[in-house]
């Protein structure tokens, strides 16, 4: 396959100076549209979760006008809500030796040295006025006795930096952001689209000129022009069908991006949440995550001997093996997420693991109730502990919780420049979208900082950048022919979607899909099984196309046709997220490659060959996209091995 | 352990559109494990129809983590089924037994109009929001966010009354189809904290004029709290009234000064 090595496209535009300057320089030297100017702008907002609807409350604020789309009934109920744990901000309020610089360096150490040190230390930067803008918000965070916001320390940090909202941060974040978003509505300054989902980009003379949407409601086709369009359409985590993502999280609005010129970066970059609850059955629908805070007090073990099913009280302690505690001393239980779900595969492929499917591990609160008493744990962890019933119909509080890593977070996106700016002129890309902080593996509590972070404190700086040169300028509205054209297609793809009369639904291949790359491009992947995928997937897609079968029609509701579309685009994000992982011959952070590891098993990274983002560029054919690279240069840190021992 | 339902009767509304006559279908499910959600038990049904070539049941669902408030369904004439505090998607068919009939319906409510089958339109929630719901503090500028101390019994309070997921139980649960618990939900989540203060009463009154634009009166029978799956109190609407009562005074007395 062919390498286009250090490729003009791949502009990171990152500003001169040293890192912790180039924000500021950025801003002092941006060009800047003028308050009564503003209105004169058209700006689209694709997604209404964190970063889209910060974005779109933020832009609308500043005067410009904007459409924002969702394909939910409402707003509120994009998947942010679901985050549990918390959210970042290096405020120091516990005067632990919390800094900016030391959640910049947490947070690149985090991603195993594989993102963009500017983009990661604005985020470190910003996170400060993330806390204050959502206070101000009313966003009822955890507090103390005093009156003083609480913190707590989360997965893979040393001090304690993360604020919290019970187990409910991002629905509290996200109500907040969504009712700014309201609030605009209700003033006219943002007009809302519900129940549409984007089913094209049109680009016209190398910009980005509109999007083509869907209306679910009745199956309308319709064109949208604009100044420029945010994608905050979240991750591509459903591509394994079981994930903790929600049903209908979808990879369509970023693939239809992709195959219209935007780059897509480090696909393979995946992370897999180590404390779910293990499968019961074979047609589940979806996994559900127990919040990794539950770790700070949970202990995490597995019986010693394989293939031991007595209850976990009566194995004696010293036939446990907690193996965290073991392997990690300085980390343990709250070693990061890759280390934990990894060394959690280990136990349950040794024969250790432990339910009815032996396809789990126990996450164990006796000592911590025997340390803070039932009612602290229940403070703090109730509402978790109560889900976890309802699930699976055993007591926390009597019995281990079981758990294990399911799918559950992208790192891999859209490729964004440092301004947020896909390939495509005027598009940009936000949230869990693009693929800019995070590198290989993302920190606990740092999705929701980067989601508010893009859509509250950057979007609304950089997108003026690029708007300033169009002041005055005609853009093509909808009726340029290249907007008939894009529609044209859509419509004819809906209408071969409609009226396939194969033999089975889209949930089917969906599933089968998910198994593939569960499988070969999942916690461990080889060289041999990435192959066997990508000969594997195609041959399904072939069936997908011969077999699929659609009820309902064309027109009107039909949530069967959408499935059957958003499956289509996860058969061929699959397959370039194993090109992708098969190019990476290294592992780094939530990518590892069997063939690549230390004698102790842990992840061998190759920085001399790998310390690149890995941007693909659709070919049409998705198994063979041509890579471009974009070197990551280290100017304020230096490659360290991670180690958590 | 496991154990495997036999012999379910699903009784389930169909309606093409709002305008439809709408009629119960009939299915049988044969067997099913109680590991399975209530809507995973749905999922199955969606399959078999598509490949006997009939239409899904059309439904709304996405988190299925009791969190997005997506889900909504009328389970035996009651919102959301049997389980306390649980939405439709956290229910688990171990709460049922072999040979059940289980019937299913959407939310009822003259605010809430029937797209198809089991869905409903619920924007007239978003328009109650739109008109108060929020606390004004555009991005950027916001002061130090220890600033202002929340005593923490209130922050609990109004974290109490932010939980509520806008899935719409209460309406589907009231004789009257108010939408008071709602309502009075995000109203005291805003008016107990102190960032909330300078618009509190103001807030009341748009809040609740616009409530009544779409919804039924409220007569105190109770049924939005116990259908709520996040057992929000009715103390929220107590709250909420007597803030309404304040506002109709405060807010005559500021347009009297203008
Ligand atoms: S108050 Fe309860 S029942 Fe009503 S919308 Fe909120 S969560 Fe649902
Ligand atoms: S599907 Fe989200 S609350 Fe039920």
């Amino acid at each position: 396959m062919s390498m286009t090595l250090a490729s003009p496209v791949l502009d990171s535009k990152t500003p001169d100076g040293p890192v912790a300057d180039k924000w500021d320089n950025f801003k002092a030297n941006e060009k800047l549209v003028n308050p009564a100017n503003k209105r004169k702008f058209k700006i689209i907002v694709v997604g209404t979760g964190l970063a889209g609807a910060s974005a779109a409350a933020t832009l609308a604020e500043l005067g410009y006008q904007v459409d924002a789309f969702t394909f939910h009934d409402s707003p509120r109920r994009a998947h942010s809500i679901a985050a549990q744990g918390g959210i970042n901000a290096a405020k120091n309020y516990r005067g632990d030796g919390d800094s900016v610089n030391r959640l910049f360096y947490d947070t690149i150490k985090g991603g195993d040295f594989r993102s963009r040190e500017s983009n990661v230390h604005r985020l470190a930067q910003v996170s400060v006025n993330i806390i204050d803008q959502m206070v101000a918000q009313g966003v009822p965070f955890a507090r103390e006795y005093g009156g003083m916001l609480d913190n707590r320390s989360f997965g893979g940090a040393q001090v304690s930096r993360t604020f919290y909202a019970r187990g409910q941060t991002g629905q509290q974040l996200l109500l907040g952001a969504y009712q700014q978003l309201a609030r605009q509505i209700g003033l006219g300054n943002v007009r809302l689209f519900n129940r549409t989902e984007l089913v094209d980009v049109v680009t016209i003379d190398g910009r980005c000129a509109g999007i083509v949407t869907r209306d679910l409601m009745n199956g309308e086709v319709t064109s949208h022009a604009a100044h420029a369009v945010v994608l905050a359409t979240g991750g591509y985590g459903n591509a394994f069908f079981l994930s903790t993502n929600a049903m209908a999280c979808n990879v369509t609005a970023a693939w239809r991006a992709h195959r219209r010129g935007a780059f897509f970066a480090n696909p393979c970059y995946t992370q897999i949440h180590p404390t779910c609850i293990p499968q019961s059955d074979d047609f589940q629908s979806k996994l559900t995550l127990m919040s990794e805070s539950l770790r700070n007090d949970g202990r995490v073990w597995v019986p010693k001997m394989a293939g031991d099913t007595r209850a976990p009280a009566d194995i004696p302690e010293d036939e446990r093996d907690y193996y965290l505690e073991r392997l990690y001393p300085s980390f343990g239980n709250l070693a990061p997420r890759d280390i934990s779900s990894r060394a959690a595969k280990r136990a349950v492929d040794n024969g250790q693991g432990v339910g009815p499917k032996q396809n789990g591990v126990y996450l164990d609160f006796a000592d911590a109730i025997g340390r803070l008493g039932a009612d602290v744990v229940r403070e703090r962890y109730g509402n978790l502990f109560d889900m976890y019933e309802r699930i699976t119909g055993e007591n926390p509080y009597e019995v281990p919780m079981r758990i294990y890593p399911a799918s559950h977070y992208t790192m891999g996106g859209l490729w964004v420049d440092y301004e947020l700016m896909t390939t495509i002129p005027g598009l940009y890309a936000a949230g869990e979208a693009n693929f800019s902080d995070h590198g290989a593996n993302r920190l606990g509590a740092s999705a929701l900082m980067q989601g508010l972070s893009d859509g509250y404190f950057v979007l609304p700086y950089t997108i003026s950048n690029y708007l300033a040169q169009w002041l005055n300028k005609s853009i093509p509205d909808t009726s340029h022919p290249e907007f008939a054209k894009v529609e044209a297609e859509a419509r004819d793809r809906y209408h071969r979607l409609a009226s396939s009369d194969g033999t089975r639904g889209p949930d089917w291949f969906h599933r089968e899909l998910g198994k593939i790359i569960w499988d070969y491009c999942g916690m461990e992947r080889t060289e041999a099984g990435l192959d066997k995928a990508l000969s594997e997937i195609p041959a399904l897609y072939e069936e997908f196309r011969r077999d699929l079968k659609v009820t309902g029609g064309e027109f009107g509701l039909n949530q069967t046709l959408e499935k059957a579309a958003r499956t289509e685009d996860f058969f061929e994000l699959g397959m370039t997220m194993c090109r992708d992982a098969l190019e990476r011959r290294e592992s780094c952070g939530g990518h590892f490659r069997a063939e690549y590891q230390t004698e102790e098993g842990e992840a061998l990274r190759d920085d001399e060959n790998f310390a690149h983002v890995s941007a693909w560029e659709y070919t049409g054919d998705a198994t063979q996209p041509t890579l471009h690279i974009e070197p990551l240069v280290y100017e304020e840190v230096s490659f360290q091995t991670r180690s958590y021992k | 352990m496991s154990t495997t339902l036999k012999n379910l009767t699903l009784k389930i509304w169909r309606q093409d559109g709002p305008n439809g006559a709408g009629r119960f279908d009939t299915h049988v499910i044969d067997e099913i494990t109680d590991e399975a959600s209530f809507l995973e038990m749905l999922d199955i049904l969606n399959e078999q129809l598509i490949e006997n070539g009939d239409e899904a049941v059309v439904f709304d669902h996405d988190c299925r983590e009791g969190i997005c408030g997506t889900c909504s369904l009328m389970i035996n004439g009651q919102a959301h089924g049997p389980e306390r505090a649980t939405a439709t998607c956290q229910l688990h068919m171990r709460k049922f037994s072999s040979g059940d009939t289980i019937v299913i319906e959407p939310w009822r409510a003259s605010a809430f109009p029937i797209v198809k089958d089991l869905m409903v339109d619920r924007s007239a929630f978003d328009r109650i929001i739109e008109s108060g719901g929020f606390i004004t503090a555009a991005t950027g500028g916001a002061p130090d966010a220890n600033l202002i101390p929340v005593p923490k019994p209130v922050a609990d309070a109004a974290m109490d009354a932010a939980q509520c997921i806008g899935c719409g139980a209460c309406v589907a649960a009231c004789p009257n189809g108010a939408a008071n618990l709602f309502t009075s939900a995000k109203i005291s989540h805003l008016n107990l904290l102190p960032q909330g203060q300078a618009e509190r009463y103001q807030r009341v009154e748009n809040m609740v004029e616009t409530m009544d634009e779409y919804f039924g009166s409220c007569t105190n029978h109770g049924e939005c709290e116990a259908a709520c799956p996040k057992e929000i109190s009715i103390d929220m609407i107590a709250l909420m009234n007597s803030d309404y009562r304040k506002a109709k005074v405060k807010n005559r007395k500021a347009l009297s000064r203008t």
